[in-house]
């Protein structure tokens, strides 16, 4: 009778992706796949300058191109509203943001004229045809300088370059520093990164006057956000605006937005009644998809002998370029929050400055805010180490709070949630055997070697929501349907796009209705087919959408249970959903096909009085807190005195992520994080030249870390169940970027000690390494 | 990433392209691999009007031994270089210097004859080919000609070559048994071009140096022979400190490059310890 069979537990198991077959076929779908009948390609004209004014431009030869439909500018926008932020900061100067640039422009790869025409290649070869007569102007493009008082402005009515700052003051900071045996002072430079998904944005809009309906399909982690935005920037009801983010090849935060692009396809689509598409040139992507970190950091601490750290004080200058994309401002307040990283620190002093330049926006980058935190923390934690003369195992050891501790309030403000931060890093200083480690590098030194041991002890937020500490909702909704053949259908508001949660909401949904994960699907990303949800960032989707999912699947089991309990005769508190039947626990006997059950739901003749027909409930849930995962990296390099060549021996990480549901879809997440914080700890670096032009604007010259540059991972896990969803998960998605670019810094750093190098500028070349020893040697 | 519009010829004889040369001048480029040419009109840094792909012009393609020489055809692919048995016995420094080159991709499409037409500063074969001394076949409007691998590359993307030519092999005489090549190389961590590669040919006799040749890529606007690290190490005895001294005259008379990549002080540094490993590495 049963088809259904589920042997074992699901949640936990180390299963294979269900998305990757038709991954890896090519049988999936990205925007630019999606073909409609009479789609018209549009290309956009972008500013070769960082900063000048628009005298004129001039688009008749376009216009005439054989082939053009029409070219656009700023004037031909109407009604179209401005590109949406989503940051609330007190005393925030926001500037204004069209769509296309309206009289001046204010970083190379602006948009500035849009071309529409009936094939790619047409409406490339029209670029060439605009005219635009610009008056250059001077560019801002320093940090330290754009604050001065002479700095050239970006805009004029602002007086300055500043667009927020941000106090944060706990405890007594000045009491702390006169105090204290020592006070340590470093300068960081957390640099600017570009993103790059492998696939690059893409745009189809299709409007269809009849029934008064905008689709489009974009490369996005938030269709719901986007469709509300468009809506009130393109002027279409909500209810006629459908946003799909079909397959998505990742997005780190950079597909956490609303696009120029995303509007005006829109608008040309509604204009032109056609079909049109604009797919991202990876030239563009560098240029004109929002970049990560950038922030120039003046740091204290306060450290005593015994090496407590009693204190920590600094200046934060956080690039935020030209004008401002969704969370812009938001990104760098996160650093303030997590500065004391996993310590207690009692006394706080941050001054947060939100600087504009001529360069592209600042946003959302895998860990957003976090590392730089953690990079600040950490690396001071170091030095601090060594002003005292102590070993930088012990100063963690001597600063950590202790398990029993939590929940903690932090000087910050926020509450960790849960943490054992003992535990994690002696199980990484166990797996390295850190002792005979130090010994090993003493001897090596002897022989003139460099052996250099990194650690880094991190502390993050995921799991964002509540909603009171989020731009706009930090809840997540999901509708769970069993359908009349007893397959499973969840809709989820979170919508990934290369995390896995078609694999992993499987496995709890299959262990929730003890049926076959083969006989469930997941469905994301089509604001037409799911209910309203935020989207898939800051590691959230399975701490608040999973969570959202099961507390719907509970409402349907509980209703199932009913319709159960009703053909057996029995208690339905009774009943346990097991290998594909509904049945008595503890009696075997007594059991009903969970297939037979899904259909008497629906064909609904035989149902238990005051029940109504159906299986499917909606659940929208938002969490008490942010959950705090945690952990410790250890790297182990030895760096060739020579070069300056860095050559990576070991890499070892504890996360700590709470409960796990897919070890193998945690390991992916960890690999991938670290290898993106190492490619900011050693290889990547966005360089603009004091003119505003980009310097690194393509795979040439900025570097990505490549699959054989990477160390063996070397990962392992305790766990301490959140305590704010009820599956005790905290989220995988940003730790291993998190805590891997100051564990390789460290290292490095620890291995150039005997020089008296103390700070290498990221990323780590083999020349600034090199450099490092030279200036050190004097 | 959408190139400009081109006629496009591909050419099924050698005489073909030539004369489709003559005839369109400035405005063809040659098409071989693609690797350095279709990136560049992709950026639109390049619009050529006129593509002449080469890639089925017979007898461009291959490598054979003749006369104490390998004859490689220049459109032969990095990767029948580093894979080729011939190769691997008779000049392995071919081989091991192939393998440097880009990844498997550009690898299974590039070839020696476009890198070495193109004549990028920091490509990997003009060092292996100058320490190697090998001849570049040249065919043009009037005939074939031959030219030394030291006079063929001449500055930043310019070479000997004429824009009526074509390069169609590469001839490398075959060393003797005493004799080792060694080409090593720090990858520009991006691109994968050489941010300074090394090639050491080098001849022993006993103990001593008989002869040496060093080709350097990636240092300057075009690649180069070490001579004074050659006349310093020729004729002394193959030790530490001689080989030392030799290669801290690598960047002799050479104006090191500077980009954001590596600064000026450090490519001279790193053209002297790769000089200085390669060679002890040819002399063990």
């Amino acid at each position: 009778m049963a088809t259904i069979a589920a042997p074992t537990r699901m949640v936990g198991a180390p299963i294979k992706r269900r998305e990757d077959p038709r991954l890896i076929q090519g049988l999936s779908h990205y925007v630019d796949d999606i073909r409609l009948v009479g789609t018209l390609h549009c290309a956009f004209l972008r500013s070769d300058y960082a900063h000048a004014a628009i005298n004129s431009i001039d688009t008749s030869a376009a216009k005439e191109l054989p082939g053009v439909v029409t070219v656009i500018t700023a004037e031909d926008l109407g009604e179209v509203g401005d590109i949406p932020c989503g940051a609330e900061i007190p005393d925030l100067k926001v500037p204004g943001h069209p769509a296309l640039a309206v009289g001046r422009v204010r970083f190379v790869g602006e948009a500035v004229a849009a071309v529409v025409a009936t094939d790619a290649y047409i409406a490339r070869d029209a670029l060439d045809l605009i005219e635009v007569d610009y008056e250059e102007l001077p560019a801002v493009t320093n940090l330290d300088k754009a604050v001065e008082a002479d700095s050239p402005l970006i805009y004029d009515d602002f007086g300055d370059n500043i667009g927020f700052t941000m106090p944060l003051e706990a405890g007594d900071v000045d009491a702390a520093f006169a105090e204290a045996d020592h006070v340590v002072s470093q300068r960081f430079v957390n640099q600017r990164l570009i993103p790059n998904a492998m696939e690059t944005r893409g745009v189809l809009a299709e409007y269809l006057p009849g029934e008064g309906t905008l689709t489009v399909w974009s490369s996005t982690q938030v269709p719901h956000i986007l469709k509300t935005q468009l809506a009130l920037i393109a002027n279409v009801p909500e209810q006629k605006v459908r946003v799909i983010a079909p397959e998505v090849g990742g997005g780190f935060g950079s597909k956490l937005n609303v696009y120029p692009e995303e509007v005006v396809v829109s608008h040309l689509a509604i204009q032109l009644r056609k079909p049109v598409k604009w797919t991202e040139k990876r030239t563009e992507n560098f240029t004109t998809t929002i970049h990560g970190r950038d922030q120039v950091n003046y740091v204290d601490v306060a450290v005593n002998n015994d090496g407590t750290i009693t204190g920590i004080r600094a200046k934060i200058l956080a690039d935020l370029g030209a004008s401002y994309q969704l969370l812009t401002p938001l990104i760098p307040t996160l650093t303030n929050l997590m500065i004391v990283g996993c310590y207690k620190i009692p006394n706080v002093q941050i001054e947060l400055v939100g600087v504009l330049t001529n360069k592209m926006a600042t946003d959302a980058y895998r860990g957003a805010g976090r590392p730089e935190a953690t990079y600040i923390i950490e690396r001071m934690v170091d030095l601090a180490a060594a002003q005292v003369g102590m070993d930088a195992k012990d100063i963690r050891f001597k600063n950590f709070p202790q398990p029993d501790e939590f929940p903690l309030e932090i000087p910050t403000g926020i509450i960790y949630d849960s943490g054992n931060y003992q535990e994690s890093f002696n199980k990484a200083l166990g797996i390295v055997d850190y002792d005979s480690l130090r010994n090993q590098q003493v001897q090596l030194r002897q022989q003139g070697r460099y052996l250099g041991i990194g650690i880094s002890t991190y502390a993050e937020i995921c799991g964002m929501g509540p909603s009171i500490a989020m731009p706009a909702g930090g809840w997540e909704s999901s509708t769970v349907r069993v359908e009349p053949t007893g397959k499973i259908t969840v809709l989820t508001g979170v919508s990934p796009h290369g995390q896995g949660q078609e694999t992993t909401f499987a496995q709890m949904i299959a262990d929730e209705f003890g049926v076959d994960i083969d006989d469930v699907a997941v469905i994301h990303g089509d604001t037409g087919r799911q209910p309203y949800g935020i989207g898939t960032f800051g590691s959230r989707a399975t701490a608040v959408g999973g969570t959202a999912m099961v507390i719907a699947a509970g409402q349907v089991k509980e209703k199932m249970a009913k319709f159960a309990a009703h053909l057996m005769e029995a208690n339905p508190d009774d009943l346990v959903f097991e290998e594909g039947s509904i049945l008595v626990e503890g009696s075997p006997d007594q059991a009903v096909d969970f297939v037979a059950v899904a259909l008497e739901a629906h064909v609904a003749k035989n149902l238990p009085p005051d029940t109504t027909p159906g299986l499917e409930a909606t659940h929208f849930f938002e969490p008490s807190n942010f959950t705090y995962p945690f952990g410790a990296h250890i790297a182990v390099v030895e760096v060739d005195t020579d070069t300056g060549e860095i050559d990576i021996q070991r890499y070892v990480c504890v996360d700590d992520i709470g409960n796990i549901i897919n070890p193998l879809l945690v390991a992916g997440q960890v690999h991938g994080g670290i290898a993106q914080g190492l490619g900011q700890a050693l290889y990547e670096g966005a360089v603009y030249d004091e003119s505003g032009q980009l310097l690194t604007g393509s795979f040439m010259d900025y570097a990505v870390p490549k699959a054989t540059q990477m160390p063996h991972f070397e990962t392992d896990h305790t766990v301490t169940p959140s305590p704010v969803n009820p599956m005790g998960v905290k989220g995988v998605g940003e730790a291993g970027t998190i805590g891997s670019t100051p564990c390789m810094v460290n290292a490095v750093v620890d291995a150039l000690s005997p020089f008296g190098v103390k700070d290498i500028e990221m990323p780590l070349t083999p020349n600034r390494v090199w450099q490092a020893i030279q200036d050190a040697k004097g | 990433m959408i190139p400009g519009s081109f006629e496009y010829f591909a050419p099924t004889a050698l005489d073909e392209a030539l004369s489709l040369l003559q005839e369109h001048g400035d405005d063809a480029k040659v098409l071989a691999g693609g690797h350095s040419l279709i990136p560049t009109m992709k950026l639109r840094l390049a619009e050529p009007a006129v593509i002449i792909d080469i890639g089925r012009i017979g007898g461009l393609k291959g490598i054979s031994e003749s006369d104490g020489k390998l004859v490689i055809g220049a459109l032969t692919t990095h990767h029948e270089l580093e894979s080729s048995d011939l190769v691997q016995q008779k000049v392995p420094l071919l081989a091991q210097t192939a393998a440097e080159i880009g990844d498997v991709q550009v690898r299974n499409k590039g070839t020696i004859g476009g890198s070495l037409a193109h004549a990028d500063p920091a490509a990997d074969w003009p060092a292996a080919i100058l320490a190697l001394d090998a001849d570049l076949q040249i065919a043009g409007p009037n005939g074939e000609r031959s030219v030394k691998a030291t006079d063929f590359f001449q500055g930043l993307y310019e070479t000997d070559l004429g824009d009526d030519e074509i390069l169609t092999a590469i001839h490398v005489s075959i060393p003797d048994a005493n004799t080792k090549g060694t080409y090593l190389k720090l990858h520009q961590v991006a691109s994968g071009f050489a941010l300074t590669g090394v090639a050491v040919v080098l001849t022993k006799s006993g103990d001593t140096c008989q002869s040496v040749a060093v080709g350097i890529t990636g240092v300057s606007d075009a690649p180069y022979r070490a001579s004074a690290v050659e006349s310093e190490l020729t004729g002394a005895a193959l030790d530490a400190e001689n080989i030392a001294a030799a290669a801290e005259r690598s960047v002799d008379g050479i104006d090191a490059l500077e980009d954001i990549h590596a600064s000026q002080a450090y490519r001279q540094n790193l053209a002297k310890v790769y000089t200085r490993r390669a060679i002890e590495s040819a002399a063990s």
